[in-house]
């Protein structure tokens, strides 16, 4: 994981949900992430897909990913080249999927102080966000969560442990 | 300081004597529910590169989401998902018709009071009316958990919603949960544990509990439950495949540290409604009476149960529709759609104009029947109004209570049902 995110902001309000992040109209019907981008944020607000850049960052007030706990509305934002997520509180599963996916998720208010299309700043290790009207400090995540998301999402994470495991005390596979 | 309902289940299944909230713990759930996405489950699982599932006993699934396949894809995912569980020897398969995941789990007997049970679906909180704690989750750890079976949880706070009082005639459980949801936002239990309890819950049928814990999911809950009592022990009864052990029902202590009590008398509650495109849009129902309807829907995972379908049956006996509307009533399982056969509702709703669907999500979730159009209006007893939610974003959703739809469908209008 960089610790160390610099990107151009694309700003959203509170609450904003799964269903307009990745419509359920496609839930089952698209699989290929790369399309799955194509949809994202469709329902909020159609610029987005058609001008979102590799390593631009999204920016949101309370609640962002509520609703339904559908992964691609993580998938999507991914594959779209989102570097991060700095809202002012997520939803739990969608906090889940996004530490599950290696995408890295920050909660501060860096909404009050920054407009889309500025840049803005993660610093990890120093815990900060750096936005062009303020500095915002985050609580950082608990080990067993940074653990995962250091392994670059759960299932890197999920292989390592196994591996660990086959050494000596694997699950034993079922017959 | 005693334990909330949250802390003393993790710290069973978790091995420890106590837990705090904010800790985390791995634990073994006690079941694993996926649905219609498990056909992308399984692709995840493949990624990890195991084999076999941990414990294939754990796994549930049941089709319900797109059923029957709307098309040839959907019909692939569902193929994939038939032979996915016949290789892993995943016994607990529910076949499409069967009806929706929520419903069909304690049906089948996969839910009982303290059990541990995941599901890769929001309203998994659903379980929660059985004394289950029951939380949704994502699809790729609904993956892990199959390599693994286990999982990490955070040990959530607790809220205690104590509801009292007499609900007044045609005014439901699910009038106040969306009075709940209207007042706490859609984020006003985020991560937490929901207790719902008071007299007019323990009044209330086991349906009724389970449309409380799932729209709990709707202000953020990671679960919601109702403490175990002898309806939940009768409705239980002949379902479970063993006799429940001694001291599996979990209570919280009398003292338990709740972060807030709420308490609410629901004496004087009037019907609630949800306007568009927020859950916690909240208002009286007489606030928007009079608003035009083109569509009606009573189903979904939150109102399609037999109480609900009587509540509308009700209303809608020996009249029609009005001109111009469409009535979907789609029963949330096979066995709750026999019971209405038998009891002759079917025959009441569609002599009424209802066009009945079979069981599943139908069009809850936009993606195959009564989809709308642009400049539609949809009212529905499901759980979400988000725009977009019913396949287009330029229609629009209200949720409320079967007696407050029926009503609505009967005029052509939103409705009180109190004035019919
Ligand atoms: S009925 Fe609707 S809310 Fe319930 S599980 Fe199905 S799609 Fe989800």
């Amino acid at each position: 994981m960089q610790t160390v995110i610099t990107g151009r902001v694309w700003k959203y309000g509170d609450d904003v949900n799964t269903d307009v992040i990745f419509p359920g109209k496609y839930t089952y019907s698209i699989s290929n992430p790369q399309e799955m981008a194509l949809h994202a944020l469709e329902d909020l607000d159609p610029d987005f897909a058609r001008n979102v850049r590799p390593g631009d960052i999204i920016v949101a007030g309370r609640n962002f990913g509520c609703g339904s706990s559908r992964e691609q509305a993580v998938t999507c934002l991914k594959a779209a080249g989102v570097a991060a997520i700095v809202a002012k509180s997520f939803a739990r599963i969608y906090f889940r999927n996004c530490i599950n996916q290696g995408l890295a998720i920050v909660q501060c208010d860096a909404a009050d102080s920054v407009e889309s299309g500025e840049e803005l700043t993660v610093d990890f290790a120093a815990g900060t966000v750096t936005t062009p009207r303020g500095e915002h400090r985050f609580p950082s995540l608990s080990p067993e969560v940074m653990d995962i998301l250091e392994a670059g999402g759960l299932i890197p994470y999920v292989q390592k442990k196994l591996q660990i495991g086959q050494k000596g005390d694997a699950p034993a596979p079922a017959a | 300081m005693g334990f909330t309902f949250a802390q003393k289940v993790l710290a069973r299944k978790a091995g420890l004597d106590q837990v705090v909230p904010g800790q985390i713990v791995t634990v073994r759930p006690d079941r694993l529910l996926t649905h219609d996405n498990t056909a992308a489950i399984a692709r995840e699982f493949a990624k990890i590169g195991v084999q076999r599932l941990a414990d294939p006993a754990m796994s549930v699934i049941i089709l319900d989401h797109v059923v029957p396949a709307a098309s040839e894809t959907y019909a692939r995912e569902h193929q994939e998902t038939r032979r996915f569980a016949s290789a892993q020897g995943i016994t607990a398969f529910y076949e499409l018709g069967e009806g929706i995941c929520h419903q069909v789990l304690p049906e089948k007997g996969h839910v009982w009071p303290g059990a541990l049970i995941v599901g890769s679906d929001s309203h998994t909180t659903t379980h929660g009316a059985f004394g289950a704690f029951a939380v949704g989750i994502g699809r790729t750890e609904a993956a892990a958990v199959m390599a693994t079976g286990e999982i990490w949880l955070r040990v959530p706070e607790s809220l205690r919603i104590v509801v009292n009082g007499a609900l007044p005639p045609r005014v439901s459980a699910k009038d106040v949960i969306l009075r709940i949801i209207g007042d706490l936002g859609a984020d006003g239990a985020d991560y937490r544990s929901v207790e719902f309890d008071g007299q007019t819950v323990r009044d209330m049928s086991i349906a009724g509990r389970m449309v409380l814990c799932n729209m709990a999911a709707e202000m953020g809950a990671k679960n919601g439950v109702v403490l175990p009592d002898d309806k939940t022990r009768q409705w239980l009864a002949g379902r479970l495949p063993l006799p429940l052990g001694e001291g599996e029902e979990i209570y919280p202590d009398a003292d338990a540290a709740y972060e807030r009590v709420i308490e609410y008398d629901v004496t004087a509650l009037a019907p609630q409604v949800a306007r568009p495109h927020r859950v916690d849009n909240v208002v009286e129902v007489t606030a928007v009476a009079g608003t035009r309807i083109d569509q009606a829907l009573i189903g979904t995972c939150t109102n399609g149960r037999l109480e609900d379908l009587e509540a509308a049956a009700e209303i809608l006996r020996g009249h029609h529709i009005a001109p111009g509307v469409r009535l979907l009533v789609l029963p949330a399982s096979r066995e709750v759609l026999l019971a209405a056969l038998h009891a002759g509702l079917i025959a009441d709703l569609v002599s009424a104009g209802a066009t009945l669907l079979n069981p599943g999500c139908g069009p809850c979730l936009g993606a195959h029947q009564g989809c709308m159009a642009p400049g539609e209006v949809t009212i529905s007893t499901a759980n979400r109004n988000f725009k977009g939610r019913m396949g287009c974003k330029e229609a629009e959703i209200y949720l409320a209570s079967p007696a407050t739809v029926a009503a609505s469908a009967l005029t052509g209008m939103i409705t009180d049902p109190r004035a019919i």
